[in-house]
């Protein structure tokens, strides 16, 4: 299956509504991380698009029924990024926009990394990579065995895929035929301490995948055009799980921030804050 | 131990499909019919306990109530931070069957002795830890684990450990059970070593030395009030456990003797601060740190000279 296969034409329509909430998302993530002084931004803003497509198009979840048994779930494996998920659920409108200035303050409920229940969206607890794929394959084997309907989401960085336990998930996944559990991997080609590439190379990386019985499908993971058909086409084989290799690209939408290491460490300043959000693409 | 548990489990998973068992490619013989019975409620997750955590974690979050299995060195350590996260963080409702205490893995070498698995397990959160003295503790415990709302961690053994209790006893989390009565000195047992502190309290018996013996099933809750009871009624203590001494019952047992400012004697039994050399069978290494019936009577007369002084 190759990506031309899912290149169907979305409307017009539709890109500009998903531009337009990633571009209020990664607004959003500028202003908190710089009111909180955190870190990690680069590696939040190449989720935003991925974010997007899946709040505002793929999941079938209700913000008003947040707890719905027959929801999609949607787990943050890679934690770090979880105030892109937090600004996503404010646009989406699970929680309220007030709520976001909370975050990291003294006595407040929203940490750097989500904690289950927390605020209404959040799934699971993450924070230490490679737990997140177990836990998604355990829900969707529970929805399988009850023949139930919601489908599993996870969001791994490609740095968490050094982890062990993420591929022990990723053979028995492959071998049980959970075809109801999809994995998203934000590829951007950085990890904590230099170059994917580099550090522990993860090529040819949808031929493991595939190997462990994954139907895997490649994208750009700044393009709707591509995000949304591929999402879409879920599951594509029936009896295999899909992962969607995301290409992205740190710290993306901020030009000045774009493929910057250091902008997994450093923090807003905010004399520097109206400058930046004048960036924004 | 290992037949109760799994005889226990079956009448659970026959009442309710929500109850799951989760093997980390253990249990060859022993949960045959349980697959073939409960096919969509039992999973082989292959050698592989990180990911039997997770996925147990991910269950439970969809209302399953999950027992997982597996050797207790392997259960308890490599998977110990999704333990520590997905389970205990997140206050999920599956139950940790260890099976094997210290030496039960006799001649497969230190790799296979459970010797931290109280420790670790202790300093959790949210996790109730219980280590069953024989096979009615263990229906008992599985049954309390299966209406409990957290996490629960069991050690169990596999072979047919002597039968202690009777029908009419009454096992809750949280509270120690009186096996024999005495007020020279009290032994506090924790798990496998039930049957020979009982041995050993009939020893002094013949002797003229009662000792109140208390089954600690439950290391954690601790039942506080029968520890400050027997060191109220009592010359002295004596703490039996198959762990090291570092951190697991004895030391829980100390705690409350020292947050309480109690001072009265107390010898605990365990596995000193090493890696147990060489090979041979349970008995040989339980004899080499006397945990024996005549160990622990040695224990108690030990306790009793210290106060005669």
């Amino acid at each position: 299956m190759t990506i031309k296969n899912y290149m169907k034409k979305l409307s017009h329509k539709l890109q500009d509504d998903l531009k337009r909430q990633a571009l209020n998302i990664r607004r959003d993530i500028i202003t908190i991380s710089a009111k909180a002084g955190s870190t990690h931004i680069g590696s939040l803003l190449s989720t935003v698009d991925i974010l997007t497509a899946l709040y505002f198009d793929i999941l079938r979840i209700d913000p008003k029924k947040p707890n719905n048994s027959n929801r999609d779930r949607f787990i943050l494996s890679k934690g770090h990024g979880c105030l892109g998920l937090y600004c996503t659920l404010a646009n989406r409108g699970f929680i309220s926009k007030k709520i976001l200035n909370e975050y990291c303050k003294d006595g407040s409920t929203l940490p750097i990394h989500p904690v289950r229940g927390s605020v209404p969206g959040i799934e699971a607890t993450t924070g230490s990579l490679g737990h997140g794929l177990g836990m998604g394959l355990g829900l969707a084997l529970a929805r399988k065995r009850d023949n139930e309907s919601g489908r599993v989401f996870v969001l791994l960085s490609d740095g968490e895929c050094d982890e062990g336990s993420t591929w022990e998930a990723v053979m028995l996944a492959g071998h049980l035929k959970t075809d109801n559990l999809i994995a998203i991997v934000d590829y951007n080609k950085i990890q904590c301490y230099g170059h994917v590439k580099d550090i522990l190379d993860l090529e040819p990386f949808t031929d493991k995948w595939r190997a462990n019985g994954w139907e895997a499908i490649e994208v750009n993971g700044h393009k709707f055009e591509e995000l949304i058909p591929a999402l879409r086409s879920i599951p594509s084989q029936v009896g295999k799980p899909t992962v969607i290799i995301a290409h992205t690209a740190r710290g993306k939408g901020v030009p000045s921030m774009e493929n910057k290491l250091e902008w997994y460490y450093y923090n807003i300043k905010s004399e520097n804050l109206d400058k930046i959000l004048a960036e924004l693409i | 131990m290992r037949k109760a548990f799994i005889e226990e489990l079956t009448k659970l998973a026959k009442k309710d499909k929500n109850v799951w068992l989760l093997t980390g490619d253990l249990g060859f013989s022993v949960f045959d019919d349980f697959q073939k019975n409960f096919p969509k409620q039992y999973l082989n997750v292959g050698v592989a306990e990180q990911n039997l955590i997770s996925i147990a974690a991910g269950l439970a979050m969809s209302g399953k109530k999950v027992f997982a299995y597996s050797i207790t060195t392997f259960l308890t350590m490599r998977p110990f931070e999704q333990i520590r996260n997905d389970i205990c963080y997140q206050n999920l409702p599956v139950t940790l069957i260890g099976t094997g205490s210290a030496f039960s893995y006799n001649t497969a070498g230190c790799t296979h002795f459970a010797l931290e698995d109280l420790s670790l397990m202790r300093i959790l959160p949210n996790m109730t830890v219980t280590a069953p003295g024989d096979a009615y503790e263990v229906k008992s415990l599985v049954r309390a684990a299966y209406k409990h709302q957290g996490p629960v961690y069991m050690c169990i053994t596999k072979n047919g450990e002597p039968i202690v209790h009777n029908k009419n006893t009454n096992i809750i989390f949280g509270k120690a059970v009186k096996v024999a009565d005495g007020n020279d000195a009290a032994i506090l047992v924790c798990g496998r070593q039930l049957s020979n502190t009982l041995t050993a309290a009939n020893i002094l018996r013949e002797q003229g030395i009662k000792c109140r013996v208390l089954s600690f099933h439950t290391l954690k809750p601790l039942d506080m009030a029968e520890i400050k009871k027997a060191a109220k009624e009592t010359k002295g203590l004596i703490t039996v456990e198959e762990n090291l001494l570092a951190g697991g019952f004895g030391s829980a047992v100390a705690e409350v003797l020292a947050d309480n400012k109690i001072t009265k004697p107390l010898v605990r039994m365990g596995i000193p601060d090493e890696f147990p050399k060489g090979v041979g069978s349970q008995d040989y290494f339980l004899e080499r740190y006397n945990l024996t019936a005549n160990g622990i009577a040695g224990s108690v007369k030990k306790i009793l000279k210290l106060t005669s002084r």
